[in-house]
Order: structure tokens, then C-alpha cells, then sequence
């Protein structure tokens, strides 16, 4: 037979999958007739910049045919052998339903009537029994593309027409600029991140130096955008820029950049931030007309920052204690930020960064706001941007992307005649899901993506809901946080409960939460069914993230294959599963395939006007270059001259109103002291109105802990897999030494340690060492480097891989590599309820096991 | 005739792989005739990206060097190889036979480059073929060039002087992988990591300002560099030769000179230097 060419998308860009006798032999990064490229071009210091004619993809795209073909397949449905769903709920022994064994028994092989009929019946009898709020169920995020298959779609179209109870997505990687600098600049429709127009135009045009704090451009990529700026860094390099990194760990794009690095002893950011404003402050450089204009609040930060309120100046030198950084460094790190036009990478997308997920990160995340306001944030060339997003992007046609109702078959009337409407008010919020499930009742503020108003995030919740009942059925779908959340081994202990009566997990691969389900269902890949969606695109809370690409790129992903093994679409096995309810039509709106809501979406956007639905679906991407009278509009350029917005920053409420040069704040001015703090919390002493330096509740010295753990884990986000994905369902990736390392045929997970730490604890590369706390033991292996501070380790989150020495027990080591089992359930403060595992102390040492 | 090559420059290169991965995806289990055998899942990494981490805390330096098969114009491989089972292509591209090669395993020791793989279960020897069946197809480029999103790969023709490879090699300072080798490689490398020397200069009397701006040379072997200390007092001299004595001497008006001697076995970090004033 031929080889066919089929095109897709995944969650780094988009693909040429190559099909020979029904199997997919090759994927490669989208092949483009050249003709449908038309590069911008950005002048710049007498240079014209201009992309090549090409898409780059993340690292691990590469190996999606391999990912496909994974052993890790789930390939049929399956039963796990002691469920017995006759038992009654909690039952033990033979014919009961046996929780205590969930993680540790095997599964036999059913048919899929035999799946669908179990969930279904256990579906009714829960809801008939305790109403929808009895069901639950949790997604990960992009283990597929495509907006007809995403999560929001399919589960979303389920979970609403159970009138289950909805999980609460947490703000994860992100944490401290969402709970904390909306308060500063606004910005909560994007959730704390910053607009970032034609950034890389101001960039080329006028930065003179750029300093990523706690920012890995070349690891995080702005998350989906591939690779397409790693090159407009390489031509900031070229173009003299000057570099500063200031992280804990001597980053991938520091060593590619060079530059100067900066290593405070982690948990101690703020201080240096503050320490920055003091010299300006005390050496007169900063912008004071701005500051005057533009800001509110900045008397009351000068005297916490001089010391008038607490008697503690805050010097370089008293940083210097806190940091570990020499004060002679910080001195002249701010003298350079003043002198020169200075972007501020606060993290990938703008801000992020694992300094904004510890203790009290909202205030490192304020006070990167609050630096940039000193030096006139917007002006050209001292922006917040994270190096990865602000390409020239034609954002005049709309394309839907799942971030928005409108992009979603379980929301868009554009697309559905039936929209399912689920009226159940309770809530859970995803952190604390086990202690929920475990020990009711929990309470949190805020509603997960506080992206229409900052007062949601002062709004309170608590679990079970009045009226409501506690969740009894547990839907896990797409992944596992078993490597990425915090404490994870809670998740475990949650799983065997017997107030779960009954847990599907639903899935492409085993994942480290699959084997703690009663039944298991294997769904396809999106290479698998049919789709449409367009790379980078979210909308929604991230409008024009597509702009971190050089193109945009539109994708009708073709189904390229049949799925494997007994596997079907998502939308397929919940179909299956209402049709056992008699409510198939429902579901499926009327009998729609997934290649009509393709269709649908296709007709009810922007797309029609560029390209004809059979060329579309033909060719399967469609390009949307620029147009010709292209006038770029950096973000915050219109704040900072005084103007109306003039970006296209759709989720800005006020941009079409008369309050159109205000920010998001309540006072439409940068605030040194928060507004809304002020009124919704005012006397919160961990998230005051004025941002302030808190010692971590688990750093360095923190009395009873450091004693015991005198190390800092530091687990960002990884360069070679993304959550729980690929990794372990990819194994290729095994060969790549800085995503793991094979060690007697097993591939480990690096940690990375300081040569004097090591030596203290005769530790060598190479060894297989023992990380541990309180509250787990992973096993990982030691890459002894100097690219970390002493006092510190560093290993990636996001093992997909948890392998318990003893499976089926929580207090298990684990020798995946999951070293979130070791980081706190604490929050940021009591009134943001973000996550913090980079306020996390262990000890290391050689595991002889 | 031409001599189809790569340019690597360790500079631009990330480190993400992304050749690599390509080039396993390109053929791991797939048959290309007599081009190549399929790639086992085990041991095979015809482009393989080394990582080189340099100096130490807090100014260590880390590289990446990209190492495919060099196509070398005086290939050991070629001339150890019985029954012309390793043979160059007129465009220069050094190939191995699968089906002449079988049992053939003095292909992989020949090369000092450690290059070429040994499938165990195919009984030959494998290496990089810079895609050729592809670029027989007409593509035009290898899909290890294709991932690359820095352009720390360029593909092209040596022998056209209007490719953008040869443009390159004529205006950058282009050197062979392991020169002492004597292969005649054709793929040039740009920026292999070399050893440096790093410090930072401390006046005794100002210990909370840098010393910026201070005079740093550094002599021996028949060079002599310059250097002023940046804003945070640090001075930097790379590409300097390994296992060679250096003399670094540091000036300043008003503080007594310093002259330090060091070796490059390993990169050096001088550390803190504490300029004393005078009196």
C-alpha cells in the first residue's frame, strides 16, 4: 500500500504523520508548501528579523510515534479481579468490592458492553442514591490536541450531564502571579499573566538586557508554542542583549544565553527584590513621574522598604543574609536594571517560575510587578515578558481554542443544539480533592481560574456543599498527578478509601493513578479520531497565545489510523456509556460524529473566510499569516503613555469602555498597596496589602525541620516530557541522559546536587540515592554538578513513573522518580490557596536497598 | 560531484535533542532498502548530543556538541571495510551497505569517532546516512536539520560556494571534531568548548561594590588577551588551549597587582581575588 501523509497537532505544534500499510511510520514537524508561508519581518538596530519557513517542536513530539505504539497502551477495557460490584459499598473479601485493594491487584480483560453496562449502572445508582454531587471526576491537562477531543469537551459534555460535581482547576505553575500580582497590575482575565503584544518587536527594537528570574524559556517553551523561541533568543544574544539568570539551578537557557547567574538560596527572592527597590529608591533611579501617574501606594512601600515600619531597612546587605547572595551583587545588578532598558522575565508566558510556587510566592510575584512599575513598566524595552509569546500575529480571525465555552461541544451554542446545563453548586478544589474525600469537610477561597474578577478569588467554598452530598464515584481521566501535585501520596491513601464506592479511570496510557481504579477504559489519540485545532491556541483566560509561534497554524487533524488495540475516542466510550442510559442522542447531540463538530466549529468561526472547508479538510492546516498593513501594538505601551488600550486583549474588560486606560485593579493603577486586598483581607499578615518578606514556613533554618532536612528541593517544571505525559509512555526519551538515566536496564530519575553536598554524604554521580522527608522517599539518581547552589537538589517534577518498592501501600519508596510525594500540602498563605513544592526540605543519602 | 555535509554550532545548539529524537523517529524499525537496516530500540544513536558541563559553582558553563557521523574524506570505516560494503557517495556521503556489511564488525571499531553502531540482531553495522534516502526522494534536508529550531544545524553542499553551508565556513572560524584523528571529517563544528578562565576581582577596601572596569590580562602559550571586569567585578577568558600554563595578572590603580599562575588541565575558577590597597 502507498504511504498516505495525514495531518495533526499535539500540545508543542504541529505534524506530518507518514502512514504505510495502516501504520504510522514516521511524524514529522508539519510539512508546509512553502507558498503558504509569508514571514514577518521585524527591523530592528539596522537588522531585518525574519522566521524561516518552518515549525519547531518540542523534543518530545519527536517521539510520538513511538508514544503511540507504547507498550503503556491501555489496550482493552479491563476489571480490577477482587471488584465485585454487587458488594455493597466498602464490602471487603470475596464478592465485595475490595478499595483496600485499589493499587494493588491485577485486572482481567471485559468487553466493552460488559464496561460500558458496569459504569453506566454505577453512574445511575450513585446519582440515583445520592444525586449528581455524589459523582466526580478529575482531568489532567493535554495528554491530546484538538478542541473536539479535549477535555473540555467530551468530559466536560459528561460530567454536566451527570450534574456531577466539577473539580476546581488550580492555577498550577503559576500560582503566586495569579493569587498574588493580579492584585498588583490586574490582569486576572489572563490569571495573573501579562498582555504580550509585539513583545519580541520591543525586545529586538529596545531592550538592552533582559533578566529571566526563575524563568527556563528553552525548558518551558510558553508551554505549547514549540520551539520558535528559542530562535528569537538566539538573535537577542546575537544582537549583545545582555543576560542575567537568577534561578537556583544554572538553567537550560542560561547555558545556552550565558550571561550572569545569580543563585539566591531559594525561598528568598523577595528579598532581593526588595533590596533592588531599595537602591533605587535610595540611589534616586527610579521612574518617580511614572511612579506619581501610573501607581498608587507607593508611600506606604517606600517606608516598609526603607524600614520605617518595621525597623529593618531592607539593604542589599540585609538581603545579603537572607539570600545568600553578596550585597555588592544585588547593588549592582539594580544599577545595571536602572541604567539599561530592562525586560523582566518573570517566567515562561511572562510570569510564572517556581520562585511564585513556595511560601508566600505571591509576594515574589508582586514585587516583580512592582519592580518593573519603578523603572515605567510598558515603556519600550522595560516590559514583563517571558521571552516566549509577542510575535507579530494577524489576531483579527477567530479561531475557537478550548479555553473559551465557544471552543468546547460541551458549551458552544454555536455548535450544539443541546447544551447540558449542570445546576449542582458544590465544588472541589483540586489540591485538596484526597483531604476532601478522607476528612470532610474542606474550605478554600477562590474559584480555581479566578479569570472574570479579582473578587473571585475572595469568594469562599466549602465541601460538601450544603444540600450537597459527598462525592461516592470517582472519574479519573488523562493522567495522573501522582508526579506533579504536591504531597502526593495522599492521592494513594484517597484511592483506597471506602467512601470512594467506585473509581474508572479513563485513559490513552497506565498512568500512576490507572491501577488505582475498579474499571479501566483505554481511550485513542488524537491520531487515533478526528479533530480540529490550532497550535499554541488556548483563548479563553491566554487570548493570542498562538503568538508564541511564528505562524499560526490551523490544523484539521486527520485521523491517521484506526485505534489500536480495543481503544476508542473519549467522546466515543461516553456515548457508549449513555447509550446504556438511554441518553445517547443526548450526548451526542442529535447523532453527531466527531468530524461534524469539526465541521461545526470550522463553520461557525473565521476560517471560512480564509479557506474553503474542502481545501481545509483536504490539506489539513491553513496557515494565517499577517496582513500586509500589520501595525504592531505593544502591550502595556498604551499604559504607559497615558492612552487607551490599543492591544487586542479581548478578555480585558475595560478596553471598550470609557475606563479603557485603566488596568485591571480596582483603582485601574499599578497598586504598591493593594486595593482589593485592602478591602476584601485587610488584615491578612501573609498576603498584606503591601507585599512583604515572609521566611518561609519550610526553608532555610526553619526551627524543627532544617535540623533533620537541611536540603531545598527545587522541582520545576521538565524540559523532556510535559506533566505526567510522555516520559515514561515514550521511551525513547530514556536515552536522552538529562530526562533519565539507565542504571542496571532501569531508567532513573536524575537529582541533581552541589559537589560539597555530596561529598558530605560520600555521594558520586552515577549512585542511586534516597531523597526523603516526613512525608515520602523517592529514589532517584545522583547527577553530582555544580549547576546547582549548595543547600539545594534539584529534580523535575512530572515523573510519570511511580513505582512503589511495595505496590499498593502510600508509605511505599518510590523508585519512578516522583518526587512531588515529598513536597507540602501547605498553601501559599491561609487566604491563597496555591501550591508550593518548592517549599520543601529533605535529606539525601545513598540508598543501599 | 559534491560533498553534502553538515555545520554544527555548538553556540546555538540547546541541547534539546530534538536531532536526536528526529533521526530515531526517522529510523527506528524502518526498513530503507539498501540505504539502511532498521535502527534497533537499544544502543543506536546516530546523532548523539553530548553534554559537556564545564568550570564549577557558580560559573560553571555547559555546552552541547551534536555528534552524527563526520563523513569523513579519509574514512577509517571505508578503508577497513571488506567487499566495499562501506563506500562514499558521490555527493560525499559515507554509507554502509547492510547487505555487504553483514558480520562486518571491524566497521564500528574502525572508527575513532565511536560513531558507528553494531546491531546484534542484524549482524551488520549502522550509522548516520545524512537521510540520504530522503534526499534521493527530494527533500532537502536531513530530519535532523529539519527539527532543529536554532539553527545549529546547517545542511548543504561544501562544493557549491552559493550554499548557505559554505557561506558559513567561509566567514565563521569552523574547526574539525578531534583534529588528531586525521580523517579529513567533512561536518565542521563551530565553538567546541574549550577551557577558560574565570574570576572575580574583591578590593579589600570596598567589599560591598564590585570592582568593574579593572585591567585583567592573560599571557602564555604565545598569546596575550585583555580584559576589563564587568559590573560585577567577574572577568572571563575562553577558548583557551587544554593542559597549558597561563599567567593571569590583574591591575587596578590604587591596589597592588596580582599575578596568578594557572594550568588548564581542568577550566578554572579563580574565585574571589582580594585586590589589597595601598596604603
Amino acid at each position: 500500500m502507498a504511504e498516505r501523509v495525514f495531518a495533526n497537532c499535539t500540545n508543542s505544534g504541529p505534524v506530518s504523520v507518514y502512514v504505510k500499510d495502516g501504520k504510522i511510520v514516521r511524524v514529522r514537524p508539519l510539512v508546509v508548501d512553502e507558498k503558504d508561508f509569508k514571514p514577518w519581518t521585524i527591523e530592528a538596530g539596522g537588522k531585518e528579523y525574519s522566521p524561516p519557513k518552518k515549525v519547531t517542536l518540542s523534543p518530545y513530539t519527536h517521539a510520538e510515534r513511538r508514544r503511540i505504539y507504547s507498550d503503556e497502551r491501555i489496550k482493552y477495557p479491563m476489571k480490577r479481579v477482587d471488584f465485585d460490584a454487587n458488594g455493597a459499598p466498602g464490602s471487603t473479601g470475596p464478592g465485595g468490592r475490595n478499595p483496600q485493594n485499589r493499587g494493588r491487584s491485577p485486572y482481567e480483560h471485559i468487553s466493552w458492553d460488559e464496561a460500558a453496562t458496569l459504569v453506566s449502572s454505577e453512574l445511575t445508582r450513585v446519582k440515583d442514591a445520592y444525586g449528581g454531587s455524589a459523582i466526580s471526576g478529575m482531568t489532567s491537562s493535554h495528554h491530546n490536541w484538538g478542541i473536539v477531543g479535549y477535555k473540555m469537551g467530551p468530559f466536560a459534555r459528561f460530567l454536566n450531564m451527570m450534574e456531577g460535581t466539577p473539580v476546581l482547576d488550580n492555577p498550577d505553575s503559576w500560582e503566586g502571579w495569579h493569587w498574588g500580582a493580579t492584585h498588583s497590575y490586574g490582569f486576572y482575565w489572563r490569571l495573573g499573566m501579562p498582555e504580550p503584544y509585539d513583545m519580541l518587536g520591543d525586545a529586538l527594537q529596545n531592550a538592552e538586557m533582559i533578566v529571566y528570574w526563575s524563568n527556563d524559556p528553552d525548558s518551558t517553551r510558553g508551554t505549547y508554542s514549540g520551539q520558535d523561541s528559542a530562535l528569537w533568543r538566539q538573535w537577542l544574544k546575537e544582537k549583545g542583549v545582555k543576560m542575567v539568570f537568577i534561578d537556583p539551578f544554572y538553567n537550560y537557557t542560561n547555558a545556552v544565553m550565558g550571561g550572569k547567574w545569580i543563585t539566591p538560596r531559594m525561598g528568598t527572592d523577595a528579598a532581593m527584590a526588595m533590596a533592588i527597590a531599595f537602591v533605587w529608591i535610595t540611589e534616586d533611579t527610579y521612574n518617580k513621574e511614572y511612579v506619581a501617574d501610573r501607581t498608587i501606594g507607593f508611600e506606604e512601600f517606600k517606608e516598609y522598604i526603607l524600614g520605617d515600619i518595621d525597623g529593618v531597612p531592607k539593604t542589599p546587605e540585609w538581603a545579603a543574609e537572607e539570600c545568600d547572595v553578596e550585597a555588592r551583587v544585588i547593588r549592582a545588578l539594580a544599577r545595571e536594571w536602572a541604567a539599561k532598558r530592562t525586560i523582566l522575565s518573570g517566567g515562561s508566558r511572562g510570569g510564572e517560575g517556581g520562585a511564585c510556587r513556595e511560601a508566600y510566592g505571591t509576594e515574589w510575584a508582586r514585587m516583580m510587578v512592582l519592580l518593573q512599575a519603578m523603572q515605567g513598566l510598558g515603556a519600550p524595552g522595560r516590559s514583563i515578558w517571558g521571552t516566549t509569546m509577542g510575535a507579530p500575529n494577524d489576531t483579527t480571525v477567530w479561531v475557537p481554542a478550548y479555553g473559551e465555552p465557544n471552543g468546547r461541544i460541551s458549551m458552544s451554542p454555536k455548535v450544539a443544539d443541546y447544551i447540558p446545563v449542570n445546576s449542582n453548586p458544590q465544588r472541589l478544589w483540586r489540591l485538596t480533592v484526597p483531604d476532601a474525600i478522607l476528612d470532610p469537610p474542606v474550605e478554600w477561597y477562590g474559584e480555581g481560574f479566578c479569570g472574570r474578577s479579582l473578587e473571585q478569588q475572595f469568594m469562599h467554598f466549602k465541601y460538601p456543599a450544603e444540600g450537597c452530598s459527598e462525592v461516592k464515584l470517582w472519574y479519573r481521566y488523562g493522567g495522573s498527578f501522582m508526579g506533579t501535585m504536591s504531597d502526593t501520596t495522599k492521592w494513594a491513601r484517597m484511592y483506597q478509601s471506602p467512601k470512594l464506592e467506585f473509581v474508572v479511570n479513563q485513559d490513552i496510557w497506565w498512568n500512576s493513578e490507572t491501577r488505582m481504579a475498579d474499571v479501566i477504559l483505554p481511550a485513542c489519540t488524537n491520531f487515533e479520531r478526528d479533530d480540529i485545532g490550532e497550535w499554541a491556541a488556548v483563548n479563553g483566560y491566554t487570548w493570542h497565545a498562538s503568538s508564541g509561534c511564528n505562524y499560526r497554524v490551523v490544523v484539521r487533524e486527520q485521523k491517521c489510523i484506526e485505534p489500536l488495540w480495543d481503544s476508542k475516542s473519549d467522546y466515543e466510550i461516553f456515548a457508549l456509556i449513555f447509550e446504556k442510559m438511554g441518553l445517547r442522542d443526548e450526548y451526542t447531540d442529535g447523532g453527531k460524529t466527531e468530524v461534524d463538530w469539526v465541521k461545526g466549529f470550522f463553520d461557525a468561526c473565521d476560517l471560512p473566510k480564509e479557506v474553503s472547508w474542502e481545501e481545509f479538510n483536504r490539506k489539513g492546516y491553513h496557515i494565517i499569516n499577517i496582513k500586509d498593513d500589520y501595525e504592531p501594538t505593544p502591550g502595556l505601551r498604551w499604559f504607559y503613555e497615558g492612552r487607551a488600550c490599543d492591544t487586542p486583549d479581548v478578555g480585558n474588560p475595560k478596553r471598550l469602555t470609557a475606563a479603557n486606560h485603566e488596568l485591571g485593579t480596582f483603582s485601574g493603577k499599578i497598586e504598591f498597596a493593594s486595593e482589593s486586598l485592602k478591602q476584601y483581607f485587610p488584615d491578612d499578615e501573609e498576603r498584606p496589602v503591601v507585599p512583604r518578606y515572609l521566611r518561609s514556613w519550610e526553608g532555610y533554618r526553619t526551627p524543627g525541620l532544617y535540623d533533620k532536612y537541611p536540603l531545598q528541593l527545587l522541582s520545576p517544571h521538565p524540559r523532556f516530557s510535559f506533566h505526567c505525559h510522555y516520559d515514561k509512555h515514550t521511551d525513547w526519551l530514556n536515552d536522552i541522559p538529562v530526562h533519565r538515566i539507565k542504571k542496571d536496564g532501569y531508567p532513573w530519575w536524575p537529582a541533581r546536587l552541589n559537589p560539597e553536598d555530596a561529598a558530605e554524604r560520600g555521594i558520586n554521580s552515577g549512585d542511586i540515592v534516597r531523597l526523603y522527608n516526613d512525608r515520602a522517599s523517592v529514589l532517584c539518581i545522583a547527577v553530582v554538578t555544580g549547576r546547582v547552589r549548595p543547600g539545594t537538589v534539584h529534580s523535575y517534577a512530572s515523573s510519570a513513573l511511580y513505582d512503589p518498592l511495595m505496590p499498593g501501600d502510600p508509605d511505599s519508596p518510590d523508585r519512578g522518580g516522583c518526587v512531588s510525594m515529598l513536597t507540602p500540602s501547605r498553601m501559599l498563605s491561609k487566604n491563597a490557596p496555591g501550591m508550593t513544592p518548592n517549599s520543601c526540605l529533605i535529606e539525601i543519602g545513598k540508598w543501599e536497598g | 560531484m559534491a560533498r553534502l555535509s553538515l555545520l554544527i554550532d555548538v553556540t546555538k545548539c540547546s541541547g534539546c535533542h530534538n536531532c536526536f529524537l528526529a533521526c530515531r523517529d526517522e529510523y527506528y524499525g524502518n526498513d530503507y532498502g539498501s540505504y539502511s537496516a532498521p535502527q534497533p530500540l537499544e544502543g543506536q544513536f546516530w546523532m548523539q548530543v553530548k553534554e559537556i558541563e564545564r568550570g564549577s559553582y557558580p560559573k560553571p558553563k555547559v555546552d552541547y556538541l551534536p555528534i552524527p557521523c563526520l563523513h569523513c574524506e579519509e574514512a577509517p570505516c571505508i578503508a577497513v571495510a571488506l567487499d566495499d560494503a562501506v563506500y562514499r557517495r558521490d555527493d560525499g556521503v559515507v554509507m554502509i551497505d547492510p547487505v555487504r556489511a553483514k558480520g562486518q564488525k571491524a566497521v564500528v571499531n574502525a572508527c575513532p569517532y565511536r560513531v558507528v553502531f553494531w546491531n546484534a540482531e542484524l549482524d551488520i553495522p549502522q550509522k548516520c546516512t545524512l537521510c540520504a534516502h530522503m534526499l534521493d526522494a527530494g527533500e532537502k534536508q536531513p530530519r535532523c536539520v529539519e527539527a532543529c529550531p536554532t539553527g545549529a544545524l546547517v545542511f548543504g553542499d561544501l562544493d557549491d560556494p552559493n550554499s548557505e553551508i559554505s557561506k558559513l565556513v567561509a566567514t565563521l572560524d569552523t574547526e574539525a571534531l578531534h583534529p588528531e584523528y586525521n580523517t579529513s571529517p567533512l561536518v565542521k563544528y563551530v565553538g567546541i568548548p574549550k577551557r577558560f578562565v574565570v574570576g572575580e576581582v574583591i578590593r579589600r577596601d570596598v567589599p560591598d561594590e564590585c570592582a568593574e572596569g579593572v585591567w585583567v590580562t592573560l599571557e602564555g602559550e604565545g598569546i596575550r588577551l585583555e580584559t576589563h571586569t564587568d559590573n560585577y567585578g567577574d572577568f572571563e577568558f575562553d577558548g583557551l588551549e587544554k593542559n597549558k600554563d597561563y599567567r593571569v595578572n590583574i591591575e587596578c590603580d590604587g591596589y597592588a597587582s596580582m599575578i596568578i599562575e594557572v594550568f588548564t588541565h581542568t577550566d578554572v575558577d579563580l574565585g574571589g581575588i582580594v585586590l589589597e590597597p595601598f596604603d
